[in-house]
């Protein structure tokens, strides 16, 4: 693993903890008749970086929430290196975390607010001020150790709440959306950061968020939840190449769905025969998943589809097609080959040569 | 930054608004003519207060206000007020702001009661309530007569402190005091801080004094300052119930000395302006700690 061999660059105690493994144990909440959590059961292991992601209301903040000790499960178990910790109140723990909203103490300077565990620890002040400063160098905010909270911007307030966290080496990092209220370019830049500091300590880590880019970029399993239990968890490779789910298809990247015929392990669609991947959920009528760069246009005069918009990114464009029944697809294609792919104009559409995931033909946004 | 430049950046604040408004000249006017009328309705009284303590038969003199600390009784109404106060603002605070933390943090389905029975001692007017609390005081000693309760409601009549008047004007308080504390915990993120301050080990105690009270401090000094005054300006309940406070002080001896209790309201005027802007100092000098 590439985390042990970069954690020499961490402060000495914190890489002195390995990461300990986390399960959930048929983890089950109710709010009234709301269900946070359905029986989720989920291992982490040591030092793995986990993203929990989903919709709002799928739970992933109530199951961090039980691990952290702010919520109390109606049943089930967290375990923590094997050790239930159900019943143990949030500030024995020992775990770091850091939230959505702005948490650092407003009455304190950044470098007390990193201090902050150390103290309710009653270590010696010489080592909290030597640790803060530490902490504040893995986060890239020594000089502004005297300065106050509001001081700061939304970024470097999220980046002394790491070092808040980190400062007295908890065995688990937790992450509640922590970026969620910054702008996109900060969010890009954080999330870089705390991932490189994350495989420096090889601190295990449960990042939960709704943005599956923030998800698949960052962590190495992500855990798709959806109305309390777990759809998927997997590679962010594996997700986004074979979500196991349509929910999960539908939930990570951008999926079009068109309809598609089923027979003899094969898939018709848009006119051509395709191998089917995965597990066939019913023969007939289904609905084939195929992403946006897994399909192929082009100009074409005899072509019965046609250009709707088309969105330049830089290195590709994004072109939205209606098909001929009316179904309207996204495709990605290299930019240098879509000058001619202009609104209005006829194209045809081809599935790329690769096996296809299909559902069975249920209604469109089913669950999200 | 200075206070010049702040006061005008604070007057700018309101300005967005302003070029919009059609007739903003005339509305500026309007502006002046209402704060020149609602300053003479306040101050000629107080101006008039002013003249009357120190004008004597040849001019002017201050001779009044020397006699004040010598004066018979003041210091002892005076004093007793004052611990009245202190009292009153320990035991409100105590009461109310574990009550407040926990109503936001985990009761908040009980929000509705307590913002009611706060608002109680409002809507009871204080001479209800005082005839009440005299009732009981006049029939417990000789219902409990015998038994260490009659003891403790002679011991809560007692002269020298009144601790009848303490728990009564703590009844009083709470309306002002839960709602200090209230604008308090909800204009800072409570939930967030105290779970921050859980995850990083501290205990519930530690929450409260290492998070809870530094990010409540100016709650508690408004809350604390409104208790104050509304101590040492309590009139009625210490007249009805036979003690003698600072403001039953003045009114006794206004007919005797009329000249020396109006130069006593002068003063407790400004003291009251003077912890007012102790306060706000207060404030004003964390706020600058942390922006230089």
């Amino acid at each position: 693993m590439t985390a042990v061999s970069a954690r020499a660059a961490g402060p000495a105690d914190l890489r002195e903890r390995p990461g300990v493994p986390i399960r959930l144990d048929g983890l089950t909440r109710r709010y009234g008749s709301v269900v946070a959590l359905d029986g989720l059961d989920m291992d982490i292991a040591g030092g793995e970086f986990l993203a929990l992601l989903g919709p709002s209301g799928c739970g992933k903040t109530t199951a961090l929430r039980a691990i952290a000790g702010f919520d109390q499960p109606d049943a089930g178990r967290v375990l923590v290196d094997g050790r239930d910790i159900t019943g143990v109140p949030a500030s024995k723990r020992d775990m770091g975390m850091v939230f959505q909203a702005y948490s650092l103490f407003p009455n304190l300077t950044v470098a007390e607010n990193v201090a902050f565990g150390l103290r309710v620890r009653r270590r010696p002040k010489a080592e909290q001020t030597a640790r803060a400063a530490e902490l504040l160098d893995l986060v890239g905010l020594a000089d502004r150790a005297a300065r106050y909270p509001h001081q700061l911007s939304g970024g470097q307030q999220q980046r002394v709440a790491l070092a808040r966290a980190l400062a007295v080496a908890p065995q688990v990092l937790l992450l509640d959306e922590p970026l969620s209220a910054l702008d996109a370019q900060v969010r890009v830049q954080l999330r870089e950061e705390i991932r490189r500091i994350q495989l420096e300590l090889g601190i295990t880590t449960v990042f939960v968020t709704h943005d599956q880019a923030e998800a698949l970029s960052v962590a190495d399993r992500v855990g798709v939840l959806r109305s309390g239990r777990l759809e998927q968890v997997a590679t962010p490779d594996e997700l986004y190449e074979r979500p196991a789910t349509g929910f999960v298809a539908q939930f990570v990247g951008t999926m079009n769905r068109l309809p598609a015929q089923l027979a003899d392990g094969h898939v018709a669609l848009l006119g051509v025969r395709r191998p089917l991947a995965g597990a066939a959920p019913a023969a007939g009528s289904v609905v084939a998943l195929v992403r946006p760069e897994a399909l192929e246009v082009s100009a074409h005069p005899a072509g019965n589809a046609r250009v709707v918009t088309r969105t330049f990114s830089g290195a590709s464009t994004r072109v939205l097609v209606a098909l001929p029944d009316g179904v309207e697809v996204r495709i990605d294609v290299a930019s240098a080959s879509s000058a001619d792919l202009v609104p209005g104009a006829a194209v045809t559409v081809t599935p790329a040569e690769r096996p296809v995931l299909v559902v069975a033909d249920e209604p469109r946004g089913e669950g999200a | 930054m200075t206070a010049l430049a702040e006061s005008v950046a604070g007057a700018g604040g309101v300005a967005p608004e302003t070029p919009v408004r059609r007739g903003r000249r005339g509305s500026g006017a309007w502006r002046y003519a209402v704060l020149a009328v609602l300053g003479l309705y306040f101050l000629v009284p107080i101006a008039a207060s002013v003249w009357f303590t120190i004008r004597e038969r040849d001019g002017v003199s201050l001779e009044t206000y020397a006699e004040i600390p010598g004066a018979e009784g003041f210091t002892e109404a005076f004093t007793r007020s004052l611990a009245i106060a202190g009292l009153t603002v320990v035991i409100a605070l105590v009461l109310m702001v574990p009550t407040v933390v926990l109503v936001n943090l985990r009761l908040p389905r009980l929000r509705t009661t307590v913002e009611l029975l706060t608002l109680m001692p409002l809507v009871l007017p204080p001479i209800a309530l005082v005839v009440g609390v005299r009732s009981v005081l006049a029939w417990a000693p000789d219902y409990f007569f015998g038994t260490p309760l009659a003891e403790a409601f002679f011991a809560l009549q007692e002269p020298a402190l009144p601790w009848i008047l303490v728990l009564v004007y703590v009844v009083l308080a709470l309306p002002f005091v839960y709602r200090a504390l209230d604008a308090g915990v909800r204009g800072a993120d409570l939930r967030t801080l105290t779970e921050a301050a859980r995850n990083l080990g501290a205990s519930w105690p530690r929450v409260l004094v290492s998070v809870v009270l530094p990010v409540l401090r100016t709650s508690v000094l408004n809350a604390s300052f409104l208790t104050l005054a509304l101590v040492m300006g309590e009139y009625t309940i210490a007249v009805i119930l036979g003690f003698e406070t600072f403001p039953t002080w003045i009114v006794r001896i206004s007919g005797s000395q009329s000249q020396l209790s109006v130069a006593v309201s002068v003063l407790s005027l400004v003291v009251t302006w003077v912890l007012l802007l102790m306060i706000s100092a207060l404030d004003r000098r964390r706020g600058t700690k942390e922006t230089s």
